[in-house]
């Protein structure tokens, strides 16, 4: 009786977006779901662009929701455009399109082949890593719109939201440090071959001609590296010094700056060749080493607030006409008109429609919740069927949520407060270095003063902490892309060491810990025949109760055959009778299913009785995610864990199980009494996680040490947060946290590695006795064992962790 | 041996040739994106609209054309 089965009434899927057929419409000997992909392909293979299912299978979106051509009357405001588009003239202009659908190499095929269908497109060229699509256009001919409904109708509708607005400074970071690097390798390489004669002491032969050529070389060859690809140590530590605050930097910028001038000062006066390959494989090493932590995860935003998913117009109604308006310029009292699946983007009282609000991205739960006339409906709300008016009664900016993004908690950048393990020690190295510099340059002032210089000098280049500034770079990179193999997606390295130092976990409710309703029904039991899907369909359709409403847009049949006979026991189930056969639809008991209770009591579940005998049943997963009981029990010796819900109690006692205590667990709570909450665990010196999903936990995340928001789809809306994880990988939770705990322990090994290299080094260094050649030896070889075993390592820490 | 001077003034031609090369692909933004260009290589010219529509034999032909 536990078989699962699924429901899919043929095996026929569309030809297009390859769901299942429910009505099959066929068109040019294909077959497809809804009118809409078959226009789909219409316009496709009139445009003879067919070669789109040729290069992947059902490449297409389903187009079952079809967006309304008049939702996009706000790109003809001149206004708008503007600020959307990032050039233009009279010939040409060019825009940017945050494309969420994007998902196959067909996508990306088409997407770059619609100047077939509109010729006034000149360019279409796709960053499939960032779901971008720049578009550059004729604008005498074509305009915004047109574009923006050619790409709606085609299943690709681009992503517009207020945020795309303010205009984005296109970051050129990336760049830079790929020049450095390049210039960097480029000398370093260079460096090296020419200074190959004086390691092996070539150059006798040929009576130290050479050698001064050599040396000039070098310098030049040094200028770029100092000058260029170096400067951002530079820069990083006197900005660090003004603040009052010694980073890792700051050696860095000391051994550089130390092995550079005293190079360039031997070279000059003759007295040898310098230390310039040193000074060149130190510096391309660090870049690395930085490149290597820089990479990021492009398509996921971990810093959006409500601006980037708040849309950029809506219609308001001003003199019985309906105009489009900027959602900034929105005023009290205005009349707006919301249609299906558009965004409510301020506090609002309904006037008419029949308002069915999905709060999804508020609180987590995708059922949507029913407004009468009067009613005032919170900002963040998406209409789901027909359209509605409202009345506007606060300004978008000071909206029940959006008013959140004036806390305290936003403006501070520094959210998370524990220092790094570098930055602990990297104060402590720093003054060591400087006393035993300043100590071996005294030693010898009074010994042999000729020496002094040379042994300062020589410990600053030794010392200069190349191993340890790429041991955490590594590591943590290491880790960070470890766990992006996990779907877990974290914004930058250093989250990885903040999981480490964690020790409280407070987790939303709904959303977090329950799953969105629409995904989590199944049904246990021999396939369901079309006739008996009917039946039950139609039995169900009579009832408001939400489990009966789930189970009928589950089964979604049509032709429901008529019902008599019909009587709902409240909190029991439905007796019917279908075709004169009797139904029953209800509890174990009211059905009186005589089978085993299997373990997972926290799911709900609907029996179907038909004709005397038992079908099977319906199982909801009533919320909470799956392995959610394993999760909490794994952390708890670990973390101490609270719960927050902006929902009534009514779930208390099936969630005392996991945060025993009541004092643990807290209800009602509005999204400013969670962002308090956490504020003052940290003031009781705790270092919180707080694990939320919607915009309601987004001032929660904020505040929190790590802030970690679930999510179902990476492509969709996430409050601001340091960690995107996807929703399937809830269960392995606490490996993360273990995994991060291992990786510290890896950085704290290689510290001591690259502690005996730099000892070694310091031995000869003191002694005045340090060759260039010893020197450029030791700095590649501690370099590369370091990025070594901290790679290693952690990829082995994650495989003993059992991630992939 | 003073032809080392010549070999090493050409040997920096070559070198800096290449960094000319490196400075230009990250300038035309080939570094931007890794990912798109690989798939983008795979894609065949579009194919001629052929009469019989149904036909595959003959859009495999016309492939190769």
């Amino acid at each position: 009786m536990t078989k699962k089965a699924d429901i899919v009434k043929d095996k026929i899927s569309c030809f297009h977006c390859g769901d299942a057929c429910v009505t099959q419409i066929n068109f040019d000997e294909h077959t497809f779901c809804c009118v809409g992909c078959k226009n789909v392909y219409e316009l496709l293979s009139s445009n003879n662009l067919c070669s789109y299912y040729d290069i992947e299978n059902t490449p297409g979106v389903t187009q079952r929701n079809p967006v309304l051509a008049s939702a996009f009357a706000y790109l003809d405001d001149e206004k708008v455009a503007q600020q959307l588009l990032q050039y233009r003239d009279d010939k040409i202009a060019k825009v940017t399109f945050f494309i969420p659908t994007m998902h196959c190499s067909s996508c990306i095929w088409l997407l770059e082949n619609l100047y077939k269908i509109n010729p006034n497109i000149t360019l279409a060229k796709v960053n499939f890593l960032k779901k971008e699509l720049h578009i550059s256009f004729n604008p005498k001919e074509t305009g915004l719109r047109q574009i923006v409904t050619l790409l709606s109708s085609l299943g690709y509708e681009p992503a517009i939201s207020l945020n795309d607005l303010e205009k984005n400074v296109k970051k050129d970071e990336n760049r830079k440090l790929s020049y450095q690097i390049g210039v960097a390798g480029f000398c370093f390489g260079n460096i090296m071959l020419i200074s190959f004669p004086e390691y092996f002491g070539l150059d006798s032969f040929t009576k130290g001609s050479f050698s001064k050529l050599f040396g000039y070389i070098n310098l030049v060859l040094s200028l770029p590296v100092f000058f260029f690809s170096a400067q951002d140590y530079f820069k990083a530590a006197w900005g660090g010094i003004k603040k009052k605050f010694i980073s890792i930097d700051v050696p860095l910028a000391l051994g550089i700056l130390v092995m550079f001038t005293r190079s360039t000062y031997e070279v000059v006066s003759g007295h040898g060749i310098g230390w310039f390959d040193t000074h060149a494989g130190l510096v391309f090493f660090l870049l690395i080493g930085k490149w290597f932590q820089q990479k990021t995860f492009d398509t996921l935003s971990f810093e959006r607030d409500y601006k980037s998913y708040f849309p950029v117009a809506v219609t308001v109604i001003k003199d019985n006409q309906e105009v489009t308006v900027p959602v900034t310029a929105l005023a009290i009292g205005d009349r707006i008109k919301i249609r299906n699946n558009e965004l409510i983007p301020a506090d609002s009282i309904l006037l008419n429609g029949d308002a069915q609000v999905d709060f999804s991205f508020v609180t987590g739960e995708s059922d949507p919740v029913k407004k009468v006339v009067g009613e005032i409906i919170y900002a963040g709300g998406r209409q789901k069927g027909a359209t509605i008016e409202l009345e506007v009664s606060k300004k978008v900016s000071q909206s029940y949520l959006t008013q959140l993004w004036n806390n305290d908690a936003f403006a501070k950048n520094a959210a998370s407060s524990i220092q790094s393990f570098q930055q602990v020690v990297s104060k402590y190295f720093t003054i060591a270095l400087l006393v035993i510099a300043f100590g071996s340059a005294a030693f010898w002032l009074l010994v042999n003063p000729a020496l002094s210089l040379n042994a300062f000098t020589a410990v600053l280049i030794i010392a200069c902490p190349c191993a340890l500034a790429l041991s955490s770079p590594f590591a943590l990179g290491t880790a960070m892309r470890v766990l992006g193999r996990n779907k877990f997606y974290i914004k930058s390295p250093a989250v990885v060491e903040q999981m480490a130092h964690m020790d409280t976990m407070v987790f939303d409710k709904t959303g977090t810990l329950t799953q969105p309703s629409a995904s989590s029904i199944v049904f246990f039991g021999d396939a369901l025949t079309v006739a008996q899907q009917q039946i039950i369909s139609a039995v169900v359709s009579q009832s408001i109760h939400p489990l009966s409403q789930k189970i009928k847009t589950y089964l979604g049949t049509q032709n429901t055959p008529a019902v008599s006979a019909y009587t709902e026991t409240a909190g029991k189930g439905i007796e019917a009778e279908v075709n004169g056969v009797k139904v029953l639809v209800g509890s174990r008991s009211f059905v009186g299913a005589d089978v085993h209770n299997n373990a997972n009591n926290l799911a709900t579940r609907v029996y179907i009785k038909i004709n005397q005998k038992l079908i099977g049943y319906f199982e909801m997963e009533q919320g909470y995610r799956k392995g959610l009981n394993e999760v909490l029990s794994q952390l708890n010796p670990n973390f101490k864990q609270y719960l927050l819900s902006g929902d009534n109690d009514k779930e208390r006692n099936n969630l005392k199980v996991y945060f025993k205590q009541d004092e643990n667990m807290l209800f009602n709570q509005t999204p400013a009494d969670k962002l308090n909450f956490i504020q003052s665990l940290q003031q009781q010196n705790k270092k919180v996680v707080m694990i939320g999903d919607g915009l309601n936990d987004a001032g929660a995340l904020k505040a929190a040490h790590v802030g970690i928001s679930v999510t179902e789809n990476t492509a969709h809306f996430s409050p601001a947060s340091d960690v995107i994880m996807d929703a399937e990988v809830f269960g392995n939770f606490p490996k993360y946290f273990a995994f991060a705990k291992n990786t510290l322990t890896v950085i704290h090994i290689s510290f001591v590695i690259s502690l005996i290299y730099n000892i070694v080094g310091l031995s000869f260094a003191v002694q005045g006795t340090l060759s260039p050649l010893f020197a450029a030896v030791l700095m590649p070889i501690s370099s590369v064992t370091v990025i070594a075993f901290t790679t290693l390592t952690t990829t082995f820490f994650a495989k003993k962790g059992g991630l992939q | 041996m003073s032809v080392m001077f010549i070999l090493i003034g050409c040997s920096f031609l070559l070198a800096i040739g290449f960094l000319g090369a490196f400075i230009w692909s990250v300038k035309s933004g080939q570094l931007d994106d890794d990912y798109t260009p690989s798939v983008r290589i795979l894609f065949d010219d579009i194919k001629p609209k052929t009469e019989t529509n149904n036909n595959t034999e003959n859009k495999l032909k016309t492939d190769t054309n």
